[in-house]
């Protein structure tokens, strides 16, 4: 089912009653999430992220806009009708029904026509047991069970009852590290599975980036970009999209644009083929830690002829597969910031040099108006 | 204190300064012995503790209980006539005993459950209010910073039926063509009525304190997902809010049913002291008479009384715990 987003705002009173101002939380959004898809919400945390999945499912009315399940209007209906299913960032596992009633719950609430009997609800609750392999729990309490266990648990009882859509909140946050990578898997395999269109938040952009069909960048209640995850990474619309995705994360210096050459400092780093018509200008340019090509060599001079861009080298960090070599700029963004550069393990770097130097992939480089901080090249 | 602490240090790590971590044995005896003194020095802390409540608590009570089988124990002259079962049976026997014993009962088994009841009816409405939540809070928390016996003087006077005058609530009665009845000297049902009513306005606002803060206390987030699921008004209530405030109803409930078998100060607030002839005398308020009434100075009866509100309120506790243990959700 699609889920089509017109004009949505959401303002809250602010918390600091001496301030008349409202708070956005979600500003205006129009969009439509396709059918059968996995889409994650992205950013940094206050961005709305999760005021927005809360009008999703109706949990929030929206003061302005409308939400459009496929072509019905859900907005005026209540969360109890919606029949969307969601999962909790604290999972509200009910701590006194073991796993088998936690996950008929929904089910028993079925009224009416739909209403099922009790062989019908066993058997559903061990189909949606079965969708997230906690077969052999069924009898366990919530807080028996790990987190990543109740995790799991969740998603059945969100999933039990069919629901159009599914909803996560920051599902991975209450894990540790290795079952965060295991359970974003596992959600992927089960969205694939089921077929359900589900968002999810996340602040999280590795998180987003992997299993996400679709990412949409929030900030401030605005979307900020939509599109598949490496359309995202590799075109980002604007300063704050390019910084926010990636680790490490892309390394932002302050230049300009003059007479077709793109300076920083007083180094010309690409030339006229990448800058074209561009008009004279403060820019921004951030450079992906990947963007970087090594120069060999002394004073990366290998073949007589030194790299477009140079820094001082502070270390070199070996991660095996490649690696890291970092360093400082004086025309940093943020003075005094520890740029990263990722090379293959293959290079070779004197550690005890002064200045190392690169080469520029001109794919990796993105240019940003120093003024809208929007992107330029 | 302080030699006594350095003297411990080295025992505290036995095995490091030894340098030989493979003798075993010793290290266990050293170890045990640290565990000996440690407990010793536990028992030391305890012992002015020990000693008060020996003195205050346990002696009182096997006290109590070689009373009640001591005949006509006189406790200024210290004796007795000889020792058996004949004070339970005076008392069993006392007519006034078993209508205390029906009054307590009947007390008990009404306004226990009525008031937890009530208590959490008035819990859910404070509970939904948002606004002048805390004035409200406030009102219903007053009954209980107030004197019983005030309290009691207020209830008597709006209450009872004069030559004079018929009192507030009979007037309120007149009004739907209803009374004047006496509730303070007239029939036993109306007395009986006046009591519960005091006793329940009396308790009330203790529960609804309680309750009010186990309410707040379920993570709102439940209540967001039984919506989304779908879930009636009613069914969060008994699916979600009971099961998990139980603990504390069970609480209220255990402690509603001692504290309302115990009850006799309400008792005199309404009827005044001599609630033998009223007919409104509970088992506490017959263990004072038997000791200290116009019919006193029989302290065997007073402790035999005593020993059989004991065993009525332990074995009521005991069921209590049982169902709650049954029922708990931990």
């Amino acid at each position: 089912m699609k889920i089509r987003f017109e004009g949505l705002t959401k303002r809250f009173p602010n918390r600091n009653k001496k301030i008349k101002a409202e708070v956005v939380a979600v500003d205006h959004f129009t969009f439509e999430i396709p059918d059968g898809k996995l889409v994650g919400l992205l950013g940094p945390s206050g961005c709305g992220k999760s005021t927005a999945l809360n009008l999703i499912c109706g949990l929030e009315t929206p003061t302005e806009g409308r939400i459009f399940f496929d072509e019905d209007d859900v907005t005026d209906i209540p969360a109890e009708s919606r029949g969307v299913g969601m999962v909790f960032q604290s999972y509200a596992l009910y701590p006194h029904l073991n796993v088998r009633k936690n996950i008929m719950f929904p089910l028993q609430n079925l009224k009416g026509e739909q209403k099922l009997t009790k062989e019908q609800m066993e058997s559903k609750a061990m189909e949606a047991a079965r969708i997230v392999q906690i077969e052999e729990l069924m009898d366990r309490k919530p807080n028996e069970m790990s987190g990543g266990q109740q995790q799991r648990v969740a998603i059945a009882r969100a999933l039990v009852k069919m629901p159009r859509v599914l909803l996560l909140d920051e599902p991975l946050s209450n894990l540790d590290a290795r079952l965060r990578i295991q359970t974003r898997e596992e959600i992927k395999r089960i969205q694939n599975e089921t077929k359900i269109t589900t968002v999810f938040v996340t602040h999280d952009q590795e998180e987003a980036m992997s299993i996400s069909d679709l990412i949409v960048v929030m900030k401030d209640g605005a979307i900020h970009q939509i599109g598949k995850p490496q359309e995202v990474y590799d075109q980002p619309a604007n300063l704050f999209v390019a910084k926010f995705l990636g680790t490490p994360p892309i390394n932002v210096f302050t230049g300009r644009i003059e007479g077709g050459k793109l300076l920083i400092g007083d180094e010309e780093i690409l030339g006229k083929d990448y800058v074209k018509d561009t008009p004279d200008q403060e820019v921004y340019i951030g450079i992906r830690p990947e963007g970087f090509v090594l120069r060999e060599g002394k004073d990366g001079a290998l073949d007589g002829k030194a790299g477009v861009f140079s820094g001082k080298l502070l270390a070199i960090e070996v991660m095996g597969r490649d690696t890291s070599v970092v360093f400082s700029h004086g025309s940093s963004e943020i003075e005094g910031t520890r740029h990263r550069a990722i090379v293959s393990s293959d290079n070779r770097i004197d550690p005890d040099s002064e200045k190392v130097f690169f080469d520029l992939n001109p794919k990796k480089v993105f240019v940003f108006s120093k003024e809208s901080q929007e992107r330029l090249l | 204190m302080s030699a006594n602490v350095e003297k411990q240090e080295p025992n505290r790590s036995p095995v490091i300064p030894s340098g030989k971590p493979s003798s075993g044995a010793p290290t266990y005896r050293k170890s045990s012995a640290l565990t000996k003194l440690k407990s010793l020095k536990a028992w030391l802390y305890l012992l002015p503790a020990l000693v008060f409540l020996g003195i205050f608590m346990v002696y009182p009570l096997i006290d109590v209980l070689v009373y009640s089988f001591e005949e006509g124990y006189n406790s200024a002259s210290q004796t007795s006539f000889g020792t058996g079962w004949f004070n339970y049976a005076y008392v069993l026997h006392d007519p006034y005993f078993l209508q205390a014993v029906k009054n307590t009962f009947i007390i008990v088994i009404i306004t226990v459950p009525l008031s937890t009841l009530l208590a959490l009816l008035i819990s859910l409405g404070l509970n939904s209010i948002k606004k002048l939540k805390e004035v409200f809070q406030t009102i219903f928390f007053l009954p209980y910073v107030t004197n019983t016996l005030a309290v009691g003087l207020v209830f008597m006077i709006m209450f009872k039926k004069t030559p004079y005058t018929d009192g507030l609530i009979n007037m309120i009665l007149s009004i739907f063509k209803a009374g004047p009845i006496d509730f303070i000297d007239g029939p036993y049902w109306a007395k009986m009525f006046v009591m519960c009513f005091y006793t329940i306005w009396v308790v009330l606002p203790f529960k609804v304190l309680i309750l009010t803060s186990a309410l707040a206390s379920v993570d709102e987030v439940y209540y967001k997902a039984a919506r989304i699921d779908g879930t009636s008004r009613f069914r969060q209530f008994t699916h979600i809010t009971l099961p998990m405030i139980s603990p504390m109803i069970f609480y209220l409930v255990i402690t509603g049913f001692i504290g309302a078998f115990k009850a006799y100060s309400d008792e005199v607030a309404i009827f005044g002291t001599n609630l033998n002839s009223a007919g409104m005398n509970t088992i506490v308020g017959y263990v004072y008479d038997m000791l200290y009434g116009d019919s006193g100075g029989y302290p065997s009866y007073a402790a035999a009384a005593a020993l059989i509100l004991f065993a009525i309120v332990f074995t009521i506790t005991v069921i209590n715990l049982l169902l709650s243990k049954k029922t708990s959700i931990r």
